[in-house]
């Protein structure tokens, strides 16, 4: 498995937000078939190099590729083959408010596939549903389901295209054990059944060591290690361990550019 | 608390900064809904039908009531006003052709551009603004709909329909008030004077105002949709946008009304 | 590598799948399935199928609304572990009718 090509290679990726460096040098590859976890407390970068990798955010240097491809310099066809072999569940789900589950989940099959019948599409949008567990609720509008069932019709509406790659980001976040338990099993589900390559974005522990094959530790914009659960566990990183054991860090404090911080004039 | 004499220079070169960049966006957001138009289905990103049709009933059928009702209300008010002034010159007939003009030309277009501005313009920049905060844009993009097709070309098709549309209507309705106050005070039949405001008008008075109604509609869909895009920070920021959207397209259609009532007249 | 082959077995039409299934040609399994069961019972032969996306299940799916729509049966046979993996995933494992072998199949059909 180690052979074959990485599908998401990043290389010394750079961000910035305003004066603010969000990423630094960041390399990352995940390889087909892998479970990847991205970890990191709020601020750590991870939601932006998510941007990246969907492509939503152009590189201000470094370079991301899917399957092979550089996307910032993908032309629109390349970037359309690219966008059918991957499936984002976004945090807050992000459904079409103006359409009804169904119709947000058969989306993409819509745009993609038009050689598909209604009937096809019906079936393979409403079989996904059924993964999720929400059978039988594709008439509803997103705005008459609850929290856990907009993620979980999110998901549907994500794989509903079978992806290679899947992103998730913050599956746990706002639910319930149970309900996030359940999506954890699914996770592993999909990847043994369906063969995805899955990268989930999180700051939850416990989900995170129960889906990984590998973690990657971001802090402050920096990866901090990539590797497999028990290493990342093992690890005497003081800063995982600060993360593991949920310690609040210790904040160095330089005084200049504390003086500097607290009188500077805006600019 | 000193001010160096650079901060305000600065402030304004930044602003200066931001309304190009801001032009820019326009620009683009307009270049690339056309494109979508005329050729995004050969891409496979066709601008949908239904879509359009959508939006033409949001922004056209849905103001009709009101546009009418408004134009009914300025029309009548029309005719007091020219009457009590020509009145003093003794030219109470030059009322017909007064009215007949000015709404062809100025009002009908206006009152009907600034009422679709905030009907219209805010709830795109609502509608967009409430997607990007929820990543539904996000969500579009990596799905490989481009928002620009999916949101913004529909929008700027209704209304490039609708608005001229619209503006027709409110033409009409308006010369109508204007006829039933004016018509007993110039004891002249309601009938007598909507046939003498025909004779009188010319297509060019009514083009000058539907020429400028496809201007407006330009401007309320690009300013709508950019601020939409453009939401940070949650509710609060929608809710900003919104404002902004309205008031935005309200300065810039008077400011573009008085340009091209100036070089069409001159 | 990727195949159908469609033979007669007293009442029932046998379709063999082989290989991927997956939607650049999930649209001829569909046709095959739809078009065996204007005159016959089918069986699906799935014992050599490596990997099968939500199309095929959709094309076997659609194939059971029909099989039920006239009164036929449609049985899926010797179903291979990686296809079950997908069936179970949305439970359609238990809306099939699962069978090891053509034997079965014909038993089944006598019966």
């Amino acid at each position: 498995m180690n052979d074959a090509p990485p599908l998401i290679e990043v290389n010394g990726l750079e961000a910035w937000y305003g004066k603010r460096r969000i990423l630094e040098n960041v390399d990352f590859r995940v390889a087909a078939g892998e479970i990847r976890v991205i970890m990191g407390g709020s601020g750590s970068g991870k939601s932006t190099l998510l941007r990246h990798l969907l492509g939503l955010q152009r590189p201000v240097r470094g370079e991301v590729r899917l399957f092979g491809v550089d996307i910032a310099r993908a032309g629109p066809h390349e970037l359309r083959q690219i966008r059918r072999r991957l499936g984002v569940s976004f945090q807050g789900g992000a459904l079409l408010t103006s359409l009804s589950v169904g119709e947000n989940v058969a989306l993409p099959l819509r745009e993609h596939h038009a050689e598909l019948s209604e009937n096809q599409i019906r079936i393979m949008s409403r079989m996904k549903l059924e993964v999720v567990n929400l059978g039988g609720f594709h008439d509803l509008m997103p705005s008459q389901l609850s929290g856990g069932m907009v993620k979980r019709a999110a998901l549907a509406r994500a794989i509903v295209m079978d992806p290679q790659l899947l992103f998730f980001d913050e599956p746990s976040a706002g639910l319930d054990p149970v309900v996030s338990a359940e999506l954890d099993e699914l996770i592993l589900r999909l990847r043994d059944a369906l063969r995805m390559t899955i990268v989930v974005v999180t700051h939850e522990l416990e989900s995170a060591f129960k889906i990984a094959d590998t973690i990657t530790v971001l802090d402050q914009g920096r990866v901090l290690m990539t590797d497999r659960v028990d290493a990342v566990r093992g690890s005497d990183n003081e800063r995982i361990q600060d993360l593991l054991n949920r310690r609040p860090r210790e904040v160095v404090v330089d005084a200049d550019a504390y003086l500097r911080r607290l009188t500077e004039e805006a600019v | 608390m000193s001010v160096s004499p650079g901060q305000p220079l600065a402030a304004l070169g930044r602003a200066a900064v931001q309304s190009v960049a801001g032009f820019g966006y326009c620009g683009m957001l307009l270049a690339e809904s056309l494109w979508y138009t005329a050729w995004g289905w050969r891409r496979g990103q066709p601008v949908r039908i239904a879509a359009v049709v959508a939006e033409m009933r949001r922004i056209g059928a849905d103001a009709l009531p009101i546009v009418c009702l408004l134009s009914l209300t300025i029309g009548i008010m029309l005719g007091i006003q020219f009457i009590a002034a020509l009145k003093e010159f003794g030219a109470q007939s030059q009322v017909i052709v007064a009215v007949a003009k000015s709404v062809t030309r100025e009002f009908g277009a206006l009152i009907t551009a600034i009422l679709v501005a905030g009907r219209s313009g805010s709830a795109l920049a609502a509608r967009i603004g409430s997607m990007t905060v929820s990543q539904e844009v996000d969500a579009l993009a990596v799905i490989g709909i481009e928002p620009v097709r999916y949101l913004v070309a529909p929008a700027l098709i209704a209304m490039l329909v609708m608005l001229p549309v619209l503006t027709v209507f409110a033409d009409a309705v308006a010369i109508l008030g204007a006829a039933l106050y004016s018509a007993p005070a110039l004891n002249v039949t309601t009938q007598a004077y909507l046939l003498q405001t025909l004779t009188l008008l010319s297509p060019g008075d009514l083009w000058q105002g539907i020429g400028k109604s496809f201007v407006f509609a330009v401007l309320i869909t690009l300013i709508g949709c950019s601020t939409g895009f453009s939401v940070t920070g949650g509710a609060e920021g929608v809710g900003r946008a919104t404002t902004r959207a309205v008031v935005l397209s309200i300065c810039y259609i008077i400011v573009a009304d008085m340009i091209f009532s100036f070089f069409l007249n001159r | 590598m990727n195949g159908i082959v469609s033979e007669r077995h007293g009442d029932l039409q046998l379709i063999k799948l082989e290989g991927e299934v997956d939607l650049s040609w999930s649209g001829r399994v569909r046709d095959a399935i739809l078009a065996a069961l204007d005159n016959a019972s089918v069986g699906v032969d799935l014992g050599q199928v490596s990997y099968i996306d939500s199309s095929g299940i959709a094309a076997l799916v659609e194939g059971l609304q029909t099989a039920r729509d006239s009164g036929r049966r449609f049985v899926l046979l010797a179903t291979s572990a990686p296809v079950l993996a997908v069936l179970e995933l949305a439970r359609l494992d238990r809306v099939f009718t699962l069978l090891p072998d053509l034997a079965a199949a014909r038993a089944a059909e006598a019966g």
